[in-house]
């Protein structure tokens, strides 16, 4: 190979390399493509020792700055924890009941709730809150546990007919197919209905009125107004969580509805469950 | 230099061209890849986590087969906003027995590694059949042909001992047992006891509330196993590694 060949024309020196008469011309790299190149290996090598990289034989190397993506999360995770830490320990002590509105602590204890709202109690309950069909709508002032600040957050800690807590809330309606005649489920049903819709079949209810009386009372209440202390939803309110027209109550008075709701104080941090309670009592219902 | 002048001895062979450049690629395998199977770091010794049950591992095959993973990743990433959103960030050992694994970052929706007993199962099931009645914003498909579609356990013993074969420790009891887990898991009224002394902390229901068993049983049983073998409330991993 000629190295120092010089081609004619353009005066630059070739690499020797031919190809039937066609030569290729050395042009140097351009310089700043050539340091730009140097200066990554450079850089490259430096990182290597500054951060864990090389492969050794019972770990790899640790780096000069001792760096590791789990030490920084923990690390962000108490430097947050430490600019609310004033705040946090505040909304712990907090008798939330009393707490006025106008505080800063509500305020606070406002956006944290809504953001835990956000990232575990949406999927069921609606990013709005407004629930959907089995799962309530925690907008209104119709309860089925309790609307209270305290009560609320004992829920939200415990959790309903979950298997994780002992302390969950538990009830269960019968399943009344085994128990009822078919008849007396339609009768009951339109008895139901008649609590608080203008349309139903008057001698069909007054027949249900017995029914009930007989099997829903000591649950839903003689009047038929429900009972926190179980669980057990108003009948006469028009607020229904399964839906109130005939075929929807008869699958509910046949088959029994059960409701679970995880124990998220097995999740959150007593001051998330503090702040959730907080915010789902202001959305509109709280007592 | 004159070896580096001898270049035109490979560009002018295609076997030594071959051969070189397959030399060169491995060198960066075996860099990267090699030393993961020897470093007594690559996965931390953790408490907790179990093969899955036959049911679960069942379920876990009809969310990779509907392609779950494209739009859902099983990684949460040591960072404080997947921290704060998802739980604690995923540690090596929960997703050993996975083949295939579920990594991945992108999220067109949430991150599922820690998913399970966080919803109840009929929320999952609702979810499952039409994702909109629950999430009205949501943009993911309908799964409701789940519900009709029947399973049995066939080939679950071949199952498990393919699983077997790529290094999940089944013991010759659960691959004997398996055709009975699987049923028992989804039955809460059978005797299940067995199986919970094989697969500690797998949820026993009648996941979907039918009286068949279908794959919408097996994955819903798989999403309520997902991120809740290893307690964190008594293990604290390495501070770093």
């Amino acid at each position: 190979m000629k190295k120092d060949k010089i081609d004619e024309p353009t005066g630059v020196e070739t690499t020797g390399h031919s190809w039937d008469g066609i030569e290729e011309l050395n042009n140097p790299l351009p310089r700043w493509w050539l340091w730009t190149l140097y200066g990554c290996i450079v850089w490259g090598v430096g990182y290597s020792i500054a951060y864990p990289a090389w492969p050794m034989l019972s770990g790899a190397t640790t780096g000069l700055l001792g760096y590791s993506t789990r030490a920084e999360v923990a690390e962000q995770i108490v430097e947050h924890e430490q600019k609310n830490q004033g705040l946090v320990a505040q909304l712990i002590a907090a008798d939330l009941s009393e707490l006025p509105a106008t505080s800063d602590l509500h305020r606070y204890g406002i956006a944290r709730g809504g953001s835990v709202f956000r990232a575990q109690c949406s999927q069921c309950h609606g990013s709005g809150a407004a629930g959907s069909k089995g799962y309530p709508n925690l907008l209104d002032d119709n309860w089925l546990w309790g609307g209270s600040i305290d009560e609320i957050s004992t829920t939200v800690a415990h959790g309903i007919r979950n298997e994780t807590d002992e302390d969950a809330h538990f009830s269960q309606m019968p399943a009344f197919k085994d128990i009822l005649e078919n008849d007396d489920i339609t009768a009951v049903v339109e008895y139901v209905i008649s609590l608080s819709n203008t349309e139903f079949n008057s001698d069909l209810a007054r027949q249900g009125e017995t029914v009930y009386a007989d099997n829903c009372a000591s649950c839903h209440g003689d009047d038929a107004k429900g009972d926190r202390e179980q669980g057990a939803p108003n009948l006469a309110d028009a607020i229904w969580l399964y839906g109130g027209d005939r075929e929807t109550l008869t699958t509910t008075v046949k088959q029994a509805r059960y409701g679970v709701m995880p124990a998220w104080g097995q999740r959150l941090s007593d001051e998330d469950v503090r702040a959730v309670s907080l915010y789902v009592h202001a959305l509109g219902g709280g007592e | 230099m004159a070896i580096l002048d001898k270049h035109a001895i490979i560009e002018k062979s295609p076997t030594l061209l071959l051969t070189f450049s397959l030399l060169v690629v491995s060198v960066g395998g075996l860099v990267e890849i090699a030393p993961l199977f020897w470093l007594e770091n690559t996965i931390e010794e953790v408490e907790g986590v179990r093969p899955y049950s036959p049911l679960e591992l069942t379920g876990r095959d009809i969310y990779v087969r509907e392609g779950c993973y494209t739009c859902h990743s099983q990684m949460i990433r040591p960072m404080r906003d997947e921290v704060e959103r998802y739980g604690h960030y995923s540690l090596a050992a929960e997703s050993m027995y996975d083949h295939p694994f579920q990594w991945g970052s992108k999220r067109t929706g949430p991150d599922l590694a820690r998913v399970g007993q966080r919803y109840s199962d009929a929320w999952h099931v609702d979810h499952l059949i039409d994702p909109q009645s629950v999430v009205p914003e949501s943009i993911m498909p309908k799964y409701s042909f789940l519900m009709d579609a029947k399973i049995e356990p066939e080939h679950i013993e071949a199952l498990l001992k393919t699983h077997r074969f790529v290094g999940v420790p089944y013991t010759d009891e659960q691959i004997q047992m398996a055709s009975d887990d699987f049923y028992v898991q989804a039955d809460p009224e059978a005797d299940y006891d067995g199986m919970l002394e094989r697969y500690p902390g797998a949820a026993v229901a009648n996941f979907d509330g039918q009286k068949a068993l279908t794959e919408m049983d097996a994955l819903v049983a798989y999403l309520q196993v997902m991120g809740t073998m290893v307690d964190f409330s008594t293990f604290t991993p390495d501070a770093s590694r």
